[in-house]
């Protein structure tokens, strides 16, 4: 009964993803980043004819990670809007009543609309990012090293943030739940920022911000570990400089351990969204 | 105190309940949801749901290994006679209570809806009739109390798959089309209704055309049909119609009305909350009256409307003929029309001995109108003046 449940309204979620607007708004978000990425990598080849090969493929890996840092924010607002809405707007307008009224438990529906909403979200960053590697290949010639472990961590990302989306609109309402999500997700980052100067600067308590965000919400390390897999290692060695404390390059690759933590960080926010939702009353 | 249909000393069963063999009219405060039980077996709030005797018993009551063989043998023939009984009813539910931080919305409601009944739940507006219908539902988490849904505890999900609810607030997934809202439905029920039939069902609520059109482009009444088509596609037992005429036209209700007659007539029991009270009259068999969130009165219209008026029209009316009247029942007078209370239990020599009695003391009588007390009447005048022994 419940994977039934739970396949039943993934497969809902999907449909409605595809069938409302925001589908639309982040197909064209998504296309106008790729245009522009193409043409500024065209640019690139075209106008720094003079640097090292060396120095090309940092620029290319910087930019590269640029725009996949637009293309994480368009995944990140696009499901996080998805994520609010689906939930909290569902027991706001009532049509959650009808389904709930149904043989089904609350936590399978929520599961459902998370297993919908993840595999919306890792769909569209699969595609947008290859594209966008692809785009890179043909108009710099340069192809990251590990792009497959790059686009899933981008892809875990977005997981992540949705799942805190979802955690959120079982208290508060649809667009809060959205802002809020994307707000959290946007403070992450600058505060994993603020951290790479302070590890730059070799000052611990300003590094330990990085640190604590980066446990707090899993959003930011992923990205990181996400750049660091489509940067060519060996510009680590050429440019280290570079690196300190740069916002669009990153120093070392994920850790294991890290990585489990954000699949224990999903599966508890995931329990604590489940718990929350079951105990309201509709 | 238990208050409810559940609880009222000294009720007589009306014969179309106990026609059908059904005792949740009459059943006392502290009977079982399946008759014929015996009272060391009752459910009460102390005892767990799942001891519940019912046909659909849960396997928690299978006798554990290390039973002794004598004790296994008298548990079988114990379940043998539950599975032998009528079936438990539609719902049955306990002392529910729901407090909203300070506000008391349910308070100690228990009510019972018989296997094919129509039981209609009235009200005036915040009388916790929809906080009740949620909690029966599982959509609210009462706060005490205890619910069966066909025999099976309300806290488990399965106990729905039976039951068709139509909300107040009905709202369907814009979109999708009316047609994919129903095949969702099933498939969340877990049933295989094929497509004629559901189709079938959206013809039954008068969108056979709009099958495939998306529920975003709706107008509230076709939406509200929708809702009832989704209340009626997983071949229910239990029907739960909140307000299901809110936002229809007068055909539109003429057409629940039907529906509700002929799901009646499949034996679906049917719970409508419905402020329409002329709806209620014609289609419910029970009714239960909510107020400041508890059951004020109950029971089935004959009992609830028990009392039965005489108007006459009449001249030459002396002192000895006025006497007469009056004893017949309480007598009001507005010129020569004479209005005459008559209690509720009647033998039918009762008119036409008061009117030949009438005759012979000179009294011209130009008319005799039976009339009877309208539900709307007697919701207002229980409503006014409080709960009485007699409503309880």
């Amino acid at each position: 009964m419940t994977a039934r449940t739970v396949f039943t309204v993934a497969a809902l979620t999907i449909r409605e993803a595809a069938r409302r607007r925001v589908l639309l708004a982040l197909v064209a978000l998504t296309v106008v980043l790729l245009g522009l990425s193409a043409f500024g990598f065209s640019r690139i080849d075209a106008e720094f004819g003079g640097l090292t090969s060396g120095e090309a493929r940092l620029v290319a890996a910087l930019v590269l990670n640029l725009v996949m840092f637009g293309l994480s924010l368009t995944a990140a607002l696009g499901t996080a809007f998805l994520a609010g809405p689906t939930l909290a707007g569902e027991t706001e307008t009532g049509i959650a009543l009808a389904v709930l009224a149904r043989p089904v438990r609350r936590a399978a529906v929520l599961v459902g609309k998370w297993l919908g909403l993840v595999t919306f979200g890792c769909g569209f960053v699969a595609v947008a990012g290859l594209t966008q590697l692809l785009i890179v290949v043909v108009t710099t010639g340069y192809w990251p090293p590990r792009p497959v472990t790059g686009l899933g961590l981008l892809a875990a990302q977005t997981a992540v943030l949705l799942t805190l989306g979802l955690l959120l609109s079982t208290a508060v309402s649809p667009m809060a739940s959205g802002i809020v999500a994307v707000g959290l997700f946007g403070a992450t980052w600058i505060s994993g920022v603020v951290g790479a100067f302070g590890e730059a600067l070799g000052n611990d308590s300003v590094a330990r911000i990085g640190t604590v965000s980066r446990m707090l919400l899993p959003t930011d390390g992923l990205w990181r570990g996400a750049m660091n897999a489509f940067q060519d290692p060996s510009l680590l060695v050429q440019f280290q400089e570079a690196f300190k404390g740069h916002p669009f390059l990153s120093e070392s690759a994920l850790t294991p351990t890290y990585l489990a933590w954000t699949g224990l960080w999903v599966v508890l926010a995931l329990g604590l969204a489940a718990i929350s939702f079951q105990r309201r009353d509709l | 105190m238990m208050t409810g249909p559940t609880a009222r000393p000294g009720g007589t069963p009306s014969p179309d309940v106990s026609s059908r063999g059904r005792s949740s009219a009459d059943v006392s405060s502290s009977d079982v949801p399946s008759r014929a039980v015996s009272s060391s077996d009752v459910p009460s709030r102390d005892i767990p749901s799942s001891d519940v005797p019912s046909r659909d018993t849960p396997s928690s009551d299978v006798p554990s290994r290390d039973t002794p063989a004598a004790e296994v043998s008298a548990l079988d023939s114990a379940q043998r006679l539950v599975a032998d009984l009528s079936p438990s009813p539609a719902v049955w539910c306990s002392g529910l209570r729901k407090r909203y931080r300070r506000r008391t919305a349910v308070d100690d409601v228990s009510l019972t809806v018989g296997r094919g009944e129509v039981v209609g739940l009235l009200g005036p507006n915040g009388a916790g009739k929809t906080s009740v219908i949620k909690m029966l539902l599982g959509l609210v988490r009462p706060d005490a109390g205890e619910v069966l849904l066909l025999g099976r505890p309300g806290r488990d999900p399965s106990s729905r798959a039976r039951v068709g609810y139509l909300p107040e607030l009905f709202r369907y997934q814009p979109w999708l089309s009316a047609a994919e809202v129903l095949a969702l439905h099933v498939r969340l029920t877990g049933l295989t209704v094929p497509a004629e039939e559901r189709q079938e069902c959206l013809a039954t609520v008068g969108l056979a055309d709009r099958a495939t059109d998306r529920v975003g482009g709706f107008s509230k009444g076709m939406q509200q049909r929708l809702g009832l088509a989704v209340a009626l596609v997983a071949r229910p037992e239990l029907v739960i119609l909140d307000e299901p005429t809110s936002a229809l036209d007068p055909v539109g209700r003429a057409d629940v009305r039907d529906l509700v007659l002929a799901l009646k007539a499949r034996g679906v029991a049917v719970l409508l909350n419905s402020h329409l009270i002329g709806e209620v009259e014609r289609v419910c068999d029970r009714v239960v009256i909510l107020d400041k969130g508890r059951v004020v009165a109950s029971g089935t219209l004959a009992e609830l409307l028990g009392q039965r008026e005489l108007r006459l029209r009449l001249d030459g009316v002396d002192a000895q003929a006025e006497a007469r009247l009056a004893a017949a029942g309480p007598l009001t007078r507005t010129g020569d029309t004479f209005t005459v209370t008559l209690p509720g239990e009647q033998d039918g020599g009762i008119v036409p001995e008061l009117v030949a009695d009438l005759v012979r003391l000179g009294v011209r009588v130009h008319a005799v109108e039976p009339g009877r007390i309208s539900l709307e009447e007697r919701l207002l005048d229980i409503l006014r003046t409080g709960p009485t022994e007699e409503h309880r």
